[in-house]
């Protein structure tokens, strides 16, 4: 036969297609896999880059995306990992687990000579009613203020629990609840600004109200301003340049560069002056501010704040209710920024910047304290994971119970479907039941608990009406979900479930896999 | 660099000494290997033979003798000298005769049958890795040949024909490439009775003539009207079957259709699909996927602090920067004193000014620009509240022009109020938990330009959403350029072939059995639909096959979702008259030319 494909391409066909896939989607389910539930472990990441350095996370995200895969199969889990990541915040362990999961079914139903796509209809009609089970069993205390704020706790606590903060889970509970609820049903996660410092311990972070600014006060300037008038900029306080095209500075002798240069400094006299015309006591500007209008500052006794990176400007504009500027010839039509008190702090080593009694509450600052950076870098991205959760829940007030409750509920109604479906497909209904219960399962097991025995108790628990039972991994028994306070974001579980089943699909309709010829780099000895 | 002496008819005896032997040592091997997105293999390389080993299978023979190689092109003159005709003789491989046609037949048979797993609505996908290591599912047919990288020239032929399907018609390039490969597994048993590839290139034209025409006989009209949509709804809904994302093919179908008839011009039948934005974002899921009416562009408002909802916009669509001009000669403003330095200032500021109280004037209320804003612009703007969108590319630029009915200005001297494009709304929506944020433009002044906008679980999903919704919206807009439709599932062809059938025999001479040979071809396509549904091929041909002859009924194809009736029109499958002729033609087209070779010359790989 001839071939009809470039050199080092591969081709890959059938049965042999098939199990290439099967077999990269599961080793990667597996390798994140012992990561899940409260017990899960972390894995140390180290990057081939300069430095080596060296990453320990509990997040499938973080770890799947720092992996160099090769295998295709592998990378559409990768990817559906990194999308729930972007979309939901959590769950970007467990999308990868029951799509591995699911494959590991399919490759049984395979062997069992069971076409692809009767398994693919099997499993898209189970998906269905799975779904269908768990939205009849949400709650939802939208009304209800209270209770709505005891469920964003449970929430916050349940996903935290599986991360490194789980020890001081109440703590950073109430600080993530907070911050969300300033929100004000906004999922913009940009508000919330999270500054680590290393030092003290995790009991040490705390939630602001006002808003922190990693940066120094210049010298000669008050530390101290209270009732503050901020004017928020974006403007060049170095040399403003000529921004006409092509302009030059030509001249013929020394006194012309003086002269010039004595312009120069007459403009951004002049740009200082009408900046303090605005009338008042504090400057933050995004750009650098030179010496030369520092000065002037100091002399007026205004507090200038130089570089504050793009994302501050846009935080404190919006804390302090402030325009951004770039123009200051109309005073009166620019809004200032208002708050009771900015004052220099010190947190641990550094001095920060402090606004507090700010206007609008709508952003604040979350300060972790940590022993060392890997501690803090987790930390972030544990908070960050419970503060996803949070303000999706706050949009989709939808609550499910957690610790394997959904699962075992979606699997009962799934294995209702597979007893009354006729023909083949209910094998494959079958199958979504066992990969649904395989992530209880994988929980206890993590947990180093005797999960074939808690899981036929919870099945046979959940056998019962309205059950609220669920695996409770601290005392290592069935518990009652309901009064453990485990609950779990009904958006979150939507998402992971369809996602799942999405890739599970897309990876079983593939019959055969054809690997381009890497591209060639060229060798530079 | 071109050496007259290569192009010259050189002596047989002269390759040992002829200067330009030592030469290509430099030059790695033979520059007619060289492709421009190869960079030259690395020495290390080129000491293993790189050629595929079947290729160079085919080669040996003609290396172990290289006096039967070359006695192909032997020439002599008046002194019985042979010479060499083809430069650099020795270095090339060639094929005659039957070989080729042969070695072309199968290289072509290769490329048809990856493509016949993925035919009909049980069909597979394939998985595709890109050089770069990007992983592509598709069950397209354009799509997996464009991406395999095929290095053969006849397979690259197939590619081809692929693609202008897919540029023509848009649909049904599985299709066609199954029954090319088809119609040359059919030449190859004609060939070794020893036919000439030409009569049966002439009888495969004959016979597509039958075909094209009997096609025509057995297609309906198919009445809608922009009230009627359930019949493009269904015949998309056939398209789409066969797609992950059949899912919701319902919902997908409606959103195709509903999207065509609204930027279709139904008087002169012609839709212009470049009014449709086909937009997709990772995320939530497929049944999330919307129709628009209006344009959704990725950009968010200039400044954080502009309004991010405004109604009753009235647009300026800009195409110059808010910057200070920049003449296209190329000059230099010279400054050497003093009062000049301060003039220049005022102007700059002048200019800013200037720019945002003309947008301002003629009463914009929102500004996209395709170009970047100065910071000082953009405070200017929002301090004046006209809130502004940069860097907007330039087909959604267009687009926005048509669906606000505004004019593109490239000068602010140019802008008038009647200038300015019009939507009800403009809004910007933030996705996820990252600043994923998108402007809608929405509630148009002229709603003939609309945006699908897909959502799903990856990106692989999203992009062969994409394709899919693409082949949609391609179906329909050729049945609203032809009303005509036949039926699926194999149905027409297996009609085709009756017909043809009964055609070959009325032909006297060579070509009968080239036209019999087409019909068996056209057999293909329904065999390859039962064989992919789990059905067992051969008996369900014939059985269909003796039903359609039976009851006259030109419907009967392979129930391939296994609903229990395989009369089509019941099923509701259908599929446009021209998809399927253009299907026909091109694919006898591709596999004359094939025919007709009968000489490969390709630089041999060492």
């Amino acid at each position: 036969m001839d071939r009809v494909l470039k050199d080092d391409a591969v081709e890959e066909k059938g049965e042999r297609a098939r199990m290439a896939s099967f077999i990269g989607a599961m080793a990667i389910a597996d390798l994140v896999k012992t990561t899940l539930g409260p017990k899960g472990m972390d894995k140390i990441l180290q990057s081939t880059g300069r430095g080596r350095n060296v990453t320990v996370t509990n997040d499938g995200a973080t770890i799947l995306k720092s992996l160099h895969i090769d295998n295709p199969a592998a990378k559409v889990l990768v990817d559906i990992s990194k999308v729930q990541d972007d979309e939901v915040g959590d769950g970007t362990t467990s999308v990868v687990v029951l799509a591995g999961e699911l494959l590991r079914e399919a490759e049984k139903l395979v062997n069992m000579k069971i076409h692809p796509m009767t398994i693919i209809a099997g499993y898209r009609m189970a998906v269905e009613c799975a779904r269908n089970a768990l939205l009849q069993r949400t709650m939802d205390n939208k009304e209800n203020t209270d209770k709505f704020r005891s469920d964003l706790m449970n929430i916050a606590m349940t996903t935290l629990s599986s991360k490194i903060l789980s020890q001081d889970k109440e703590y950073f509970a109430e600080l993530a609840v907070d911050a969300v609820l300033r929100l004000k049903g906004s999922t913009n996660l940009e508000a919330i600004q999270i500054l680590k410092k290393p030092g003290g311990s995790l009991k040490d972070s705390f939630l602001d109200e006002g808003f922190i600014l990693d940066k120094k006060i210049g010298i000669g300037q008050p530390k101290r301003i209270e009732n503050a008038k901020i004017l928020v900029a974006n403007t060049a306080m170095d040399t403003d340049k000529v921004k006409i095209y092509g302009a030059r500075v030509r001249v013929d002798s020394m006194a012309k560069v003086a002269e010039i240069e004595a312009a120069e400094k007459q403009k951004m006299r002049e740009k200082v002056q009408k900046i303090i015309g605005h009338g008042i006591n504090c400057f933050v500007n995004r750009q650098l501010i030179y010496n030369f209008p520092e000065e002037l500052f100091a002399d007026a006794g205004i507090l200038a704040i130089e570089h504050a990176d793009f994302e501050g400007i846009e935080r404190l504009a919006l804390v302090t209710g402030g325009d951004i500027a770039s123009t200051f010839d109309n005073p009166e039509s620019v809004k200032l920024g208002h708050c009771k008190v900015i004052e220099e702090i010190m947190i641990g080593e550094d001095k920060l910047i402090h606004f507090s009694g700010v206007e609008m509450g709508q952003a604040c600052t979350i300060v972790l304290r940590g022993a060392s950076e890997h501690v803090l870098d987790e930390a972030e991205r544990s908070l960050h994971d419970a503060l996803c959760v949070l303000s999706q829940t706050v949009n989709d007030t939808r609550v499910v119970f957690g610790g394997g409750w959904p699962e075992m509920v979606m699997a009962k109604e799934v294995d209702e479907l597979a007893r009354k479906t006729p023909g083949k497909k209910s094998h494959a209904i079958d199958a979504f039941s066992r990969a649904l219960q395989a992530i209880p399962t994988i929980i206890a097991d993590n947990a180093g608990l005797d999960s074939a025995e808690l899981i036929s108790q919870l099945r046979a628990e959940h056998h019962k009406e309205n059950s609220t039972a669920g695996i409770d991994v601290i005392t290592g028994s069935v518990g009652d979900m309901q009064k453990r306070g485990i609950s779990e974001s009904f958006k979150v579980k939507q998402a992971i479930l369809l996602s799942a089943t999405e890739a599970a699909e897309m990876i079983l309709r593939v019959d055969e896999i054809i690997t381009c010829a890497p591209r060639r780099r060229e060798d530079r000895m | 660099m071109k050496n007259p002496r290569s192009f010259s008819l050189c002596r047989r005896g002269f390759p040992w000494t002829k200067p330009s032997a030592p030469r290509r040592r430099f030059k790695p091997r033979n520059t007619a290997t060289l492709r421009c997105s190869h960079p030259p293999r690395p020495a290390a390389a080129a000491a293993v033979p790189v050629g595929s080993r079947s290729f160079r299978r085919q080669q040996s023979p003609a290396r172990r003798a290289p006096a039967q190689a070359a006695a192909m092109a032997l020439a002599f003159d008046e002194f019985g000298r042979p010479f060499i005709i083809l430069r650099e003789q020795e270095k090339k491989s060639r094929l005659r005769g039957l070989d080729a046609q042969k070695s072309n037949i199968a290289s072509a048979k290769a490329v048809a049958r990856i493509l016949r797993t993925s035919l009909g609505p049980k069909g597979m996908d394939k998985m595709l890795q890109s050089p770069d290591g990007d992983v592509t599912i598709t069950n397209d047919g354009a799509t997996i040949l464009e991406q395999m990288d095929v290095d053969n020239q006849i397979a690259k032929l197939m590619v081809e024909l692929s693609r202008s399907q897919d540029y023509e018609i848009g649909d049904g390039t599985t299709g066609v490439v199954v029954m090319a490969g088809a119609l040359l597994e059919q030449a190859e048993k004609l060939l070794e009775r020893g036919i000439h590839p030409i009569r049966v290139a002439e009888g495969y034209e004959m016979a597509s003539r039958i075909a094209f025409d009997h096609l025509e006989c057995i297609s309906t009209k198919f009445e809608f009207s922009a009230d009627n949509i359930e019949p493009l709804v269904q015949t998309c809904m056939t398209t789409l079957s066969s797609k992950i994302v059949n899912r919701c093919k319902r919902a997908l179908a409606e959103i195709a259709v509903k999207a065509v008839l609204a930027v279709a011009d139904l008087e002169r039948k012609d839709v212009n699909l470049d009014l449709i934005k086909v937009e997709g974002k990772v995320g939530g899921k497929l049944e999330d996927t919307e129709l628009i009416y209006g344009i959704l562009v990725d950009k968010d408002m200039s400044h954080p602090q502009m309004p991010k909802r405004i109604e009753d916009a009235k647009i300026a669509i800009l195409t110059c920067p808010f910057e200070p001009p920049k003449p296209k000669t190329k000059h230099k403003v010279d400054i050497d004193t003093v009062e000049k330095f301060q003039t220049l200032r005022e102007q700059e500021q002048k200019y800013f000014d200037e720019m945002v109280q003309k947008c301002k004037d003629v009463g914009a209320t929102l500004v996209i620009c395709q170009w970047g804003f100065d910071d000082e612009a953009n405070h200017l703007l929002m301090h004046r509240n006209l809130p502004a969108v940069r860097w907007v590319g330039g087909v959604e630029l267009e687009l926005i022009a048509i669906a606000t009915g505004g004019r593109i200005v490239p000068r602010f001297q140019e802008l008038s109020p009647e200038k300015l494009g019009k939507a009800g709304l403009v809004r910007e929506k933030s996705f996820g938990t990252t600043k994923d944020r998108m402007l809608y433009i929405e509630k148009c002044a002229n709603s003939r330009a609309v945006t699908i906008f897909i959502r799903g679980g990856n990106k692989m999903m999203i992009e062969e959403t994409k394709r899919s919704l693409h082949d949609a919206l391609c179906v329909a807009r050729n049945l609203i350029r032809n009303n005509s439709i036949v039926y699926g599932g194999g149905s027409a062809e297996i009609a085709c072939s009756i017909a043809v059938e009964t055609a070959a025999d009325r032909h006297p001479g060579v070509e009968q059995y080239a036209i019999r040979s087409f019909a068996d071809a056209l057999d293909a396509v329904p065999l390859a639909l039962a064989e992919n549904s789990g059905l067992s091929p051969i008996d369900t041909l014939t059985a269909v096959k003796a039903q359609q002859v039976k009851d006259n009924n030109p419907h009967c194809g392979i129930d391939c979702n296994d609903v229990g009736t395989n009369d089509m029109k019941e099923q509701n499958v259908f599929e446009t008259l021209i998809g399927k002729q253009q299907q026909i033609l091109l694919a006898t087209q591709v596999v004359k030319m094939i025919l007709k070779i009968d000489d490969v010359i390709s630089p041999s790989e060492y």
